[in-house]
């Protein structure tokens, strides 16, 4: 009884009939997809989520951890130059070595974590806030204000994001802020296309009629039925988000945009402090530890976001 | 048939009155879709009016207009006397709980993310206190009510059959005690052994709440079954009107006619060779002239082509038709 | 084909022995199709009724060889001697396509949206049959004129979307016979479209198969069509077939109670208006890990003991009227049993049988 005696039909198989039998096997499927039986018998199995991502989330955990409290950790001061001496290679004393002026790099990745997340945070919440919220309300309400509201999305999605970043950096303080309201802005018009998407395929739903017809006003039709079906592809994508402005402050920092002052630490600025060629070619370290944790930072930030979108993607299936 | 006309209103103690009733939509290029035209009836309380036809012929629309879920061009519908085409904001808000709705899709009108005692509860959750309040113990009564057990209440939809979500959309739309229960093709998404469950549950209530239902339905032997009186529309328009008794057994209107001759197992008052009407729907952005259906109608002279009928009673019973050549009563006993 | 055997043929054009198909999901193995068996002889019609989940477009769909690489398939299909599982696996060419064809709901899964009809048409005439272009064109166009397409010259410029949905499956009929099958499977052809077109289209699909002496399994939930359109009819639940007779013994004489009760609960055209319906009660059945009984039994008015003791076989025959059941309805065993569940008022299944049978849906 085996059913894998099937024809690899390839060669002379026109892409009609390919594209033919694909939607043929769509119907196969959803014809025998999990049939939603009484409950209680036929609970869908949940999915697991897997050890990968669970290290992801301890890592995630810990950097969160470590950023939050870092003042309060025992770590060597981070601004304290002359620690030790400069281009040190990593030692017991100092795990990671030192910088060009003698600081302890392992108290500044550390301590790094705190601007790093707070602007890849930050902006990503301003960006689900604002954005998710323009985008349900145009998807919501269409007409006049779902017009301007996609202009709005079009006229940011098509200036040069970088342009948009110096323009702002430049012009005002860059203050913690105002760098992260800056890659905020830039979330804000993916974030919402995505929730303006989702919101117009669920108000197309008839539970969405059928609450206006129980008298629910549009408030609580947008709350109470919208928001917890739009926020979950939007909540997978928190993650995915952060990563990119994570990323995204490190690139500012390569243009001296990120926050000022030698108080603030990112690891985009002690990349950058790093990158010269002198420590390139004797100490490495310097730039390589702060690379080495945000590379596993946005690697755990992507892979936990991942893990997250598909396990909700699984649910949505069910029905 | 595709007619206009007043005569099949009866008096004024109708619970529901619908006059005139035009929905158009824009189609783009400045056409509009003519969805809705001049369509006319009415229903008297307690009773179980049928809305029968093709796809786009106008009756989910009617429903939805009625409902105030699509926005009515012209003409009224009158509800206990108030004109619901005019109300607008808190004024519609307001009497929204007396017309309530039973969807076709029973999967896709219930929030995935909701819990199923959540779902039935909205309505009461929207009204507080000015309508029965809030409780747990009414819910549980609802879900009794409508055979699904209280003890599911925290499941969430996708863990039932379409039967039982059926189910749960009744409850929820019993919820606020409304006067009128809309149907909208509430059984053609269900298996066959579970559509006459919920048709009987759907009677039940009525008899149970003391309900006034529209019923809409592409199936005659289904409208056939729970309406006491049946309008046929085609192409936005009304065809004809009657006590389902008197339409099964003696249908004037060609379309009519064609419908009953059309099913798998024709109806024994009209002739198999009367469904040959052609596959063909004209458009509804262009609707013909005169009798909407003239382009597909055997009897169809030279005055269906340029004259729209009247709907005109037939006999002295409840029975109305809009055609220029009805088939008479005579005739209809089985003949071409 | 010409039709030369007119009617029953000494051989089966079509043999399905013992067929099972399963497919493994994250839940367990869905037991779709378990131990279907028929003939069908040329020029023939054989309906497959049921409702969703009883496995009559799966054995369909396996009939065509269209299963996604996942099922596991047994038994055997022998088409004119030939053995279709087997010419399958061997990736044979022209034959899936050209000796059986399949029809399906929704017209749009055989059709491309971006390409004209008749290109369409042609495209099988030419993969198949080896036609040139401008011959294939003019073939497809006396297609769409022989399945009653109004003005086939001009649709056949036309794109799948400026027609109606009767109208396209006007044009994947075309398309299934453009090879000139000896067996087309048409899976719930009319369920799409309205009554006026349905009654169109399978009129057609009987008038095609008479000229043509084609067999043809129409795979159905509507009863009345099946009923009106079928030389034979086999009835399946779970999988299984449980009855199988021809249409006007299956209608009138029944022998398994789904077959009774499942008549019994549609509304009919002829009832009094406000008939009350008898529904079947209960939910459909599990596929996955399936009891070792009857599956009907849970809601059927004459469970015994002995229908939760193993899946009754089919009786008889190949051919003959045959059900699957113990106790059959018109039976005295079935009356037996009907009688004393009426009297304990409740089955051994636990079907109670007092009252309105509502329960869950």
């Amino acid at each position: 009884m085996s059913g894998d005696g099937r024809p690899s039909r390839k060669g002379r198989a026109s892409r009609q009939r390919l594209l033919r039998r694909f939607r043929v096997f769509r119907l196969v499927r959803s014809s025998k997809g999990p049939e939603p039986d009484g409950p209680g018998e036929n609970e869908a199995v949940r999915r697991r989520l897997g050890v990968g991502f669970w290290l992801a989330v301890v890592w995630l955990v810990v950097m969160a951890f470590i950023a939050l409290f870092a003042p309060m950790l025992p770590f060597a001061d981070p601004t304290k130059v002359g620690y030790s001496g400069p281009r040190e290679p990593p030692s017991a004393g100092a795990w990671f070595g030192t910088d060009a002026l003698g600081r302890d790099v392992f108290s500044r990745t550390m301590h790094g974590a705190r601007i790093s997340l707070a602007v890849g945070g930050f902006a990503i919440v301003f960006g689900m806030v604002v954005g998710g919220a323009l985008g349900i309300l145009a998807g919501y309400f269409r007409g006049r204000l779902d017009q301007a509201v996609g202009f709005t999305f079009f006229v940011l999605l098509s200036f040069p994001a970088l342009v948009l970043a110096i323009l702002i950096t430049a012009t005002l303080e860059r203050s913690l802020l105002v760098v992260s309201l800056t890659i905020g802005i830039l979330a804000v018009a993916p974030v919402g296309l995505l929730a303006r998407a989702s919101t117009l395929v669920y108000a197309e739903r008839e539970f969405v009629a059928a609450a206006r017809v129980l008298g629910a006003r549009n408030g609580r039709i947008i709350v109470r039925e919208l928001l917890p079906n739009v926020v979950i592809p939007m909540g997978a994508l928190t993650l995915l988000g952060m990563a990119v402005a994570v990323v995204a402050e490190g690139s500012l920092a390569f243009l001296g945009l990120s926050v000022a002052g030698d108080e603030a630490i990112s690891w985009g600025k002690m990349i950058v402090d790093g990158a010269g060629l002198r420590d390139l070619q004797n100490a490495t370290h310097v730039a390589m530890f702060p690379v080495a944790v945000m590379f596993v930072t946005v690697l755990a930030l992507n892979f936990a976001g991942d893990r997250i979108r598909q396990y909700f993607d699984v649910k949505e299936l069910a029905f | 048939m595709a007619g206009t006309g007043h005569t099949q209103l009866r008096g004024d103690d109708v619970l529901l009155r619908v006059r005139d009733l035009v929905v158009q939509f824009p189609a783009g290029r400045k056409r509009v879709v003519h969805a809705v035209s001049e369509v006319t009836f009415d229903v008297a309380e307690g009773e179980t009016l049928g809305i029968v036809g093709e796809s786009g012929c106008g009756k989910s629309t009617v429903a939805r207009a009625i409902i105030r879920l699509v926005d009515i061009t012209a003409g009224e519908v009158r509800f206990q006397g108030q004109d619901l085409a005019g109300l607008e904001g808190e004024d519609l808000r307001r009497v929204r709980p007396s017309l309530q709705m039973i969807f076709q899709d029973p999967i896709s009108s219930l929030n995935p993310r909701r819990r199923v005692r959540d779902v039935i509860g909205e309505g009461l959750a929207v009204w507080g206190d000015e309508i029965g309040s809030w409780s747990l113990d009414r819910i549980d009564e609802l879900m009794e009510a409508v055979g699904v057990e209280a003890r599911y209440g925290d499941r969430r939809p996708h863990e039932f059959s379409g039967g039982q979500c059926q189910r749960i959309g009744i409850a929820r739309a019993l919820a606020l005690d409304p006067k009128v229960l809309i149907c909208d093709e509430p059984v053609s998404a269900l298996d066959v052994s579970i559509q006459a469950q919920i048709l009987n549950l759907i009677q039940d209530m009525k008899r149970r709440y003391g309900l006034t239902v529209l019923f809409i339905s592409h199936d005659l032997s289904v409208v056939k079954n729970v309406s006491d009186r049946i309008v046929v529309m085609y192409l936005g328009k009304v065809c004809e009107i009657g006590s389902t008794e008197e339409l099964y057994s003696r249908p004037a209107h060609p379309y009519t006619r064609a419908l009953l001759a059309s099913i798998p197992e024709p109806a024994p008052t009209v002739d198999v060779s009367e469904g040959d009407i052609g596959d063909e729907l004209p458009s509804a952005t262009a609707p013909p002239s005169g009798c909407r259906f003239h382009t597909r109608c055997p009897r169809a002279t030279d005055v269906c082509r340029d004259v729209e009928p009247v709907t005109e009673q037939i006999g002295d019973a409840d029975h109305f038709v809009a055609c220029h050549h009805p088939v008479a009563a005579e005739v209809a006993v089985r003949a071409p | 084909m010409a039709p030369d055997q007119t009617t029953a043929a000494p051989v089966p054009l079509l043999s399905v022995r013992d067929l099972h198909v399963r497919f493994p999901t994250e839940r367990g193995t869905v037991n779709a199709v378990n131990g279907v068996s028929f003939d069908l002889y040329e020029g023939k019609t054989l309906a497959i009724v049921g409702e969703s989940g009883s496995g009559k477009s799966v054995t369909a769909k396996t009939l065509m060889n269209l299963l996604p690489r996942s099922a596991l398939v047994s038994g055997d299909v022998t088409y004119a001697g030939q053995d279709v599982r087997a010419l399958a696996a061997a990736g044979t060419k022209h034959f899936f396509g050209v000796q059986m064809t399949m029809v399906f709901q929704d017209p749009m899964t055989s059709l491309n949206p971006v390409k004209r009809v008749g290109e369409q048409i042609a495209e099988t005439l030419r993969y198949h049959l080896g036609r040139s272009r401008s011959a294939a064109l003019e073939e497809a166009e006396d297609l769409l004129d022989a399945v009653g397409m109004p003005e086939p010259a001009r649709r056949v410029m036309q794109y799948p979307h400026e027609l109606s949905g009767g109208l396209r499956q006007r044009v994947v009929i075309a398309m299934a016979l453009a090879c000139q099958p000896r067996l087309l499977i048409a899976d719930e052809p009319t369920t799409a479209v309205d009554v006026t077109v349905q009654k169109h289209l399978l009129d057609l699909l009987d008038e095609l198969r008479r000229d043509r002496g084609m067999a043809m399994i129409l795979i159905t939930h509507d009863l009345g069509v099946a009923h009106g359109r079928a030389d034979d009819v086999a009835v399946m639940y779970a999988g299984r077939i449980v009855e199988t007779a021809d249409a006007r013994t299956l209608f009138v004489d029944m022998r398994h109670p789904y077959t009774e009760a499942l008549l019994r609960s549609i509304p009919r055209i002829d009832d009094p208006v406000h008939h009350r319906l008898d529904p079947i009660p209960g939910r459909p059945p599990e596929l996955i890990s399936p009891p070792d009984a009857c599956a009907f039994a849970p809601r059927c008015l004459y469970a015994q003991a002995d229908c939760l003791d193993g899946v009754p076989e089919l009786s008889g025959l190949v051919g003959l009227h045959r059900f699957a059941c113990l106790h059959p309805t018109g039976t005295e065993r079935g009356v037996a049993a009907a009688t004393a569940n009426r009297a304990a008022g409740v089955t051994v299944a636990g079907l109670p049988l007092t009252g309105d049978p509502g329960g869950a849906g």
